[in-house]
């Protein structure tokens, strides 16, 4: 019977590090429990992103990092049973298994065995008409705005049964992140109560994040130091059977495992600690506790799970035009005036040549970062080294445009002294998170094994 | 009675700010369990609100985690409509905590202070 299960966290974002799991290889070297490796690299966006590269090509659509992740651990994962779980799989799973294999292959590794979920694509299941009639939680309004991307929010189940199919490897699209360490252990120790379930989900958002939970988005020099930052190791959880578990990280890795990076970590994107919801549970961490055992190791234990909400969530993703971004500096004697007066020439002329979008200025140095840049001059002095920042969003690709060539026109037509030029033109997608009716999802999940 | 200092709330506690939509959350944990209870006074919903009322914020919502010394804000409509779709620079709102723990100020004892914490009186 199993006693303990081992779950690595390789990456927290698609763009997140790409060697960092490692570490977390050679902690598990000698180890006979089951080890698993999830890497949770899939954004709203960059889904919606993947979906518009499938369309284009029915090869393409899972991860465009699935190499820089899988390439430097897939070999040695294979040679030591640790089995890899991971969202890479995007908006083709199918491909991103096919593709997993041809690395492997490329570098010499065992083929693996690859276990897929399919399904969570709402609009292969209902009409862009119904899908704009459902209720909305937050996010764009969807009247009128082409559909990109919608997919649904699949809890642990199908990535639990992905992993009974003996695969080594699960690639999944649209779930949850906190799946990713729940599906394995409901398959370990067979869980089905809801206080375990909760525990579960409960590991996995903790870990999902990689490094957020083993000193990095922590540090604050002087406050919270955080040793070797530069080398941070990511996070292990070692789950025994009773839904406890230790948070601890490799040895001879940076960074720090405390009660206060685990604090961190744990309200990071909750709302209500007593109704923390995913599809298989609700959890509640309101009476959640934290013990040292050991350096860099915290003990959790604790949490509590009731039923899981009627619906499930998704996220509608919309074009949303093009966004332009564009700065530029004046430092010295006096500069906040000539930075505001800058914006001011900007504003002026963009609206005379008919541009209604809401144009966003701001002053860099002058509380910017807090939202606060222009009309509540925050911290600002005369004099100083500013940066004007000016951003508009728009369905038409020329008014956007126009912003940047009227920021760079400023080098010859505006105040003194303005330098560093630099602007960004990029599509826009615009997300909402809507409800689905588990009834819309029943019998439409699927589990596929692509073998080698 | 000791005598009292007045610090910035970073002085005595740290936290982390996520999004979900238009919502921004934010954690406030204290760093010894001595300023819980001036925690519990001092950063309420109507004080919270206040802070990012510029932004726009309509609605704060506090919870208690009195076993973790940690309060969980919740505030709505503070992101300009969110990652993906606001003009703000810091389109996640990633940097609001230290908003939070910047704006807000305390009245403490010496006692609150982590050990070797700069804000500690000569």
């Amino acid at each position: 019977m199993t006693t303990k299960v081992l779950i690595g966290c390789g990456a927290g974002f698609a763009g997140d590090r790409f060697e960092a799991a490692g570490p977390i290889l050679d902690r598990f070297a000698g180890e006979t429990c089951p080890r698993y490796l999830m890497f949770e690299c899939l954004g709203e966006r960059t889904l919606a992103l993947a979906q518009a590269e499938l369309r284009r090509d029915p090869a393409l659509g899972f991860s465009p990092f699935l190499d820089r992740y899988l390439a430097p651990v897939l070999g040695r994962a294979m040679a030591t049973g640790t089995r890899i779980v991971s969202n890479l799989g995007a908006a083709n799973p199918v491909a991103g298994a096919r593709r997993t294999q041809a690395l492997a292959r490329e570098i010499g590794a065992s083929i693996p065995r690859v276990a897929i979920v399919l399904g969570d694509d709402l609009r292969a299941q209902i009409s862009d008409h119904d899908i704009r009639a459902l209720p909305r939680l937050d996010g764009a309004a969807l009247i009128d705005r082409p559909i990109v991307a919608a997919n649904v929010y699949l809890g642990a189940e199908p990535v639990r049964d992905a992993i009974a199919t003996g695969a080594d490897i699960v690639l999944v699209g649209r779930t949850t992140d906190s799946a990713l360490a729940l599906g394995p252990l409901m398959h370990e120790f067979g869980w089905s109560d809801f206080d375990r379930l909760a525990a579960g989900t409960i590991v996995g958002h903790l870990l999902e994040c990689g490094g957020q939970i083993t000193g990095a988005y922590f540090a604050d020099p002087g406050f919270k130091d955080v040793p070797d930052l530069a080398h941070v190791g990511f996070p292990i959880a070692e789950v025994a059977g009773d839904g406890t578990f230790v948070v601890t990280k490799p040895k001879g890795t940076g960074g720090c495992v405390t009660r206060a990076t685990v604090t961190e970590q744990l309200l990071y994107e909750m709302h209500d600690p007593a109704a923390y919801r995913v599809p298989d549970v609700t959890c509640d961490v309101t009476r959640l506790t934290l013990a040292e055992d050991g350096t860099d190791r915290i003990r959790v234990s604790g949490i509590h799970g009731s039923g899981p909400p009627d619906t499930l969530k998704a996220t509608v993703s919309v074009d949303n035009g093009w966004m332009a971004e564009a700065e530029m500096s004046y430092a010295g004697p006096n500069a906040l005036a000539r930075a505001e007066l800058a914006a001011d020439i900007v504003e002026t002329r963009v609206r005379e040549a008919g541009v209604e979008d809401a144009l966003g200025v701001d002053i860099l140095g002058a509380g910017a970062t807090f939202g606060r840049g222009r009309k509540r001059t925050w911290q600002s002095a005369p004099d100083g080294d500013y940066r004007v920042r000016l951003a508009l969003i728009s369905d038409d690709r020329n008014h956007a445009t126009l912003v940047i060539e009227e920021l760079q026109a400023l080098y010859c037509s505006g105040p003194a002294g303005g330098g560093g030029f630099r602007s960004s033109l990029s599509p826009q997608i615009a997300t909402a998170s809507v409800l689905v009716p588990r009834s819309v999802m029943d019998g439409k999940v699927t589990i596929e094994v692509i073998e080698p | 009675m000791s005598s009292t200092i007045r610090v910035p709330l970073h002085a005595i506690a740290h936290g982390r700010a996520g999004d979900k939509g238009d919502t921004s959350n934010i954690s406030v944990i204290v760093y010894r369990r001595e300023a819980w209870p001036l925690l519990l006074d001092a950063v309420t919903e109507t004080r919270v609100k206040e802070v990012f009322a510029p932004l726009g914020a309509r609605s704060v919502k506090r919870y208690e985690l009195p076993n973790l010394m940690a309060l969980n804000f919740v505030i709505e409509d503070t992101l300009g409509g969110g990652v993906n779709s606001t003009l703000a620079l810091d389109r996640h709102g990633k940097a609001l905590s230290f908003l939070l723990l910047g704006e807000i100020e305390v009245d403490i004892t010496p006692a609150m202070l982590p050990e070797g914490s700069p804000y500690r009186p000569g």
